[in-house]
């Protein structure tokens, strides 16, 4: 239980650093950006929107900066991620309806990846030396590749040639969106193709960590023994496989955040309508407060997934519960 | 120190030859492109052909000199990136792991932080708000990567760190009366060599795909050629809807390659690390010649020392079979 304390503590220490490097970036960059902003903005968006924009920067500049901060503090917690220029609505509302679709589509991807990763490291850790260790360059090749470059080269083979896939966005333009068949079918159809490359491009990752600690374990001595007493192989596999996977599990907060990254740019190739795509417009318009809003909103995410990561490892692993004198 | 044994594996061989290739290219590619990366005076959209080896983008500029020229910011920015986050992961990581106490616990404490933000999203939010004419200074750029892609290092770093600290070659030199800093930096960190190396090649890995995602989003300076500028441009003319590989698949295989070799180089390490894996990493032949069977039935794997010294070896029993 004080490990869960501990890990608590160390994602909210990371969230209060992700929020106060939010504050700090734009008043300590060279060039004063929020200035240039909002004398940007005059004339364009109404005074009260300029105020909301200024105060999610922590108030007036005329104050010390003691007392912007805790402004800005107070506006986070009621929810005010201050108003994006170019949609002309809060940044709120804007991530809202974005989110579901990146939550859906980087959480089915890297489930679906982190399965079968682990499901063929642990064959291929297995049975190591056999002609299926010839996936083993193919794999770190995929895994070399950037994220969005995979998806492009699938998106102009499959989708643009080959017509297999519809082309993009998230669903078809001809459905109205709500929870009846005919729009479910139409996003698992349009889903497939960003998934297949999501999980292309990280499977690679789960498959070499998972051979290589399966090669580790099968030298184990509870392994030969259990061959040894003739147990089938199935249940042997599977005993080796289930202590193998636990430094995967164990790593896996740490690759959530190099999955949500990758992820995030495969939207924006596909035009799907989530986070990804949000942020692209954001960084190309300089819509300041819709990228730091999106910032925290990505880390608060990948915290929260880091910190189920880690109850799964102290549920799984039952010499992480032991209490150990540090 | 012993002389460090490399594996010389096909792997490595080939991660080598590749990365070698593309470390000449940083040097030489802007000499050797046929034209300039900016001249536009050809016309658009031609398919490769012997003029234009990998065609011309749409508004004339030939890619294979573009990609030819975009090698050297790509490369320098990856190493300056992955060399200053390795040297603070050193620094970070073996003074944690050797000096304990509060220093760890603050150092440690330090990488986790780093270790739990996402990455990419906060290089993207620095990245916005740079001022322009720093967004085209590659060294700008490789110190800000490198301040996101320290802290696994430092970690790795750390471990190794606490496991060397008491081992009695470091116990006599604290004995001796050897100054702290001389005990981290000659005695531990010599040892910390295999693991330095896989995790300076996991930066450079790391920084090469922070940068050309900065560049493919349009947040570096697009007066300096990168690969990740190419795609960028690529992308905003929808070539890849419009069938134009020839424009953004050669940028993507050079990454890609990149890539590719700095992960072959590092199974080398890791076989090398951990020699278990190395008799995974053989081929059929070199198993026969070893005597091995093509395949290990029971849960044993041989440990051999290295795989050119394969056929002397052959003779005896192959090498010490551990449990």
């Amino acid at each position: 239980m004080r490990l869960i304390g501990r890990r608590l503590a160390l994602y909210a220490l990371t969230a209060w650093v992700a929020i106060t490097v939010n504050f700090l970036l734009p008043h300590f960059m060279p060039g004063n950006p929020i200035q240039t902003m909002i004398g940007k903005l005059q004339g364009q968006v109404t005074s009260q929107e300029i105020n909301a924009i200024r105060l999610s920067f922590g108030g007036g500049l005329n104050q010390s900066l003691i007392s912007q901060y805790f402004t800005y503090i107070g506006q986070l917690l009621h929810g005010n991620l201050g108003v994006s220029i170019t949609l002309s609505e809060p940044v709120i509302t804007a991530l809202k309806t974005s989110v579901p679709w990146t939550i859906g589509l980087i959480g089915v991807s890297l489930i679906i990846s982190f399965l079968v990763g682990t499901i063929c490291g642990a064959l291929l850790g297995w049975t190591r030396g056999s002609r299926l260790d010839s996936l083993i360059p193919t794999a770190t090749f995929f895994q070399a590749v950037p994220y969005f470059f995979l998806a492009t080269i699938m998106l102009l083979v499959f989708a643009s040639n080959l017509h297999w896939f519809p082309i993009l966005g998230a669903y078809s333009q001809n459905l109205q969106p709500g929870w009846h068949w005919a729009f479910v079918a139409s996003l698992l159809r349009y889903g497939e193709l960003p998934v297949i490359s999501i999980v292309l491009s990280s499977v690679a990752g789960w498959m070499l960590g998972m051979r290589n600690m399966m090669i580790t374990m099968v030298a184990e001595d509870f392994v030969l023994m259990s061959i040894a007493m003739g147990l089938p192989k199935r249940k042997v596999i599977m005993a080796a496989a289930r202590n193998a996977v636990l430094p995967s599990i164990a790593n896996l907060s740490l690759a959530i955040g190099l999955v949500v990254s990758g992820a995030l740019l495969v939207e924006l190739v596909f035009n799907y309508p989530g986070v990804g795509d949000l942020l692209l417009n954001a960084v190309q318009s300089q819509d300041y407060p819709l990228i730091q809003g999106i910032f925290l909103c990505i880390t608060l995410a990948v915290l929260a997934a880091n910190l189920l990561a880690d109850l799964v490892y102290l549920w799984l692993d039952p010499r992480t519960r032991t209490e150990v004198a540090p | 120190m012993k002389r460090l044994r490399i594996p010389r594996s096909p792997k490595v061989i080939l991660g080598l030859v590749i990365l070698g290739f593309f470390v000449i290219l940083m040097i030489i590619g802007p000499y050797i492109a046929p034209y300039s990366p900016d001249d536009t005076s050809f016309a658009a959209l031609l398919t490769p052909s012997a003029h234009h080896w990998f065609g011309t983008t749409s508004l004339g500029q030939d890619i294979f000199s573009q990609t030819l020229v975009g090698a050297r910011a790509t490369m320098v920015v990856a190493l300056v990136a992955g060399l200053v986050a390795t040297m603070l992961s050193i620094i970070v990581g073996v003074s944690a792991g050797y000096i304990g106490g509060f220093t760890d616990d603050g150092l440690s404490l330090m990488s986790n932080v780093f270790l739990a933000l996402p990455g990419l999203p906060l290089l993207i939010v620095i990245d916005s708000y740079l001022p322009v004419n720093s967004r085209s200074n590659s060294l700008v750029i490789g110190l800000i990567i490198s301040l996101t892609g320290w802290a696994w290092g430092a970690r790795v770093l750390r471990a190794q760190t606490m496991s060397l600290r008491n081992r009695d070659f470091v116990e006599s030199a604290r004995i001796i009366g050897e100054k702290r800093m001389r005990i981290m930096f000659s005695e531990v960190a010599p040892n910390l060599l295999p693991i330095l190396a896989s995790s300076l090649l996991f930066t450079i890995l790391y920084s090469i795909g922070a940068y050309v995602t900065l560049a493919y989003i349009g947040l570096t300076s697009t007066a300096v050629w990168n690969w990740g500028t190419m795609l960028f441009w690529a992308q905003a003319n929808n070539a890849p809807l419009s069938g134009e590989w020839y424009w953004f698949v050669p940028p993507g295989i050079c990454i890609a390659l990149v890539g590719t070799s700095l992960a072959l180089l590092n199974f080398g390490i890791d076989e090398f690390i951990n020699p278990r894996l190395r008799a995974g990493g053989l081929s059929g032949r070199q198993r026969r010649r070893l005597g091995q069977p093509r395949r290990q039935r029971l849960g044993l794997t041989p440990v051999h020392r290295s795989a050119a010294k394969a056929p002397r070896l052959a003779s005896t029993t192959p090498t010490s079979v551990t449990p």
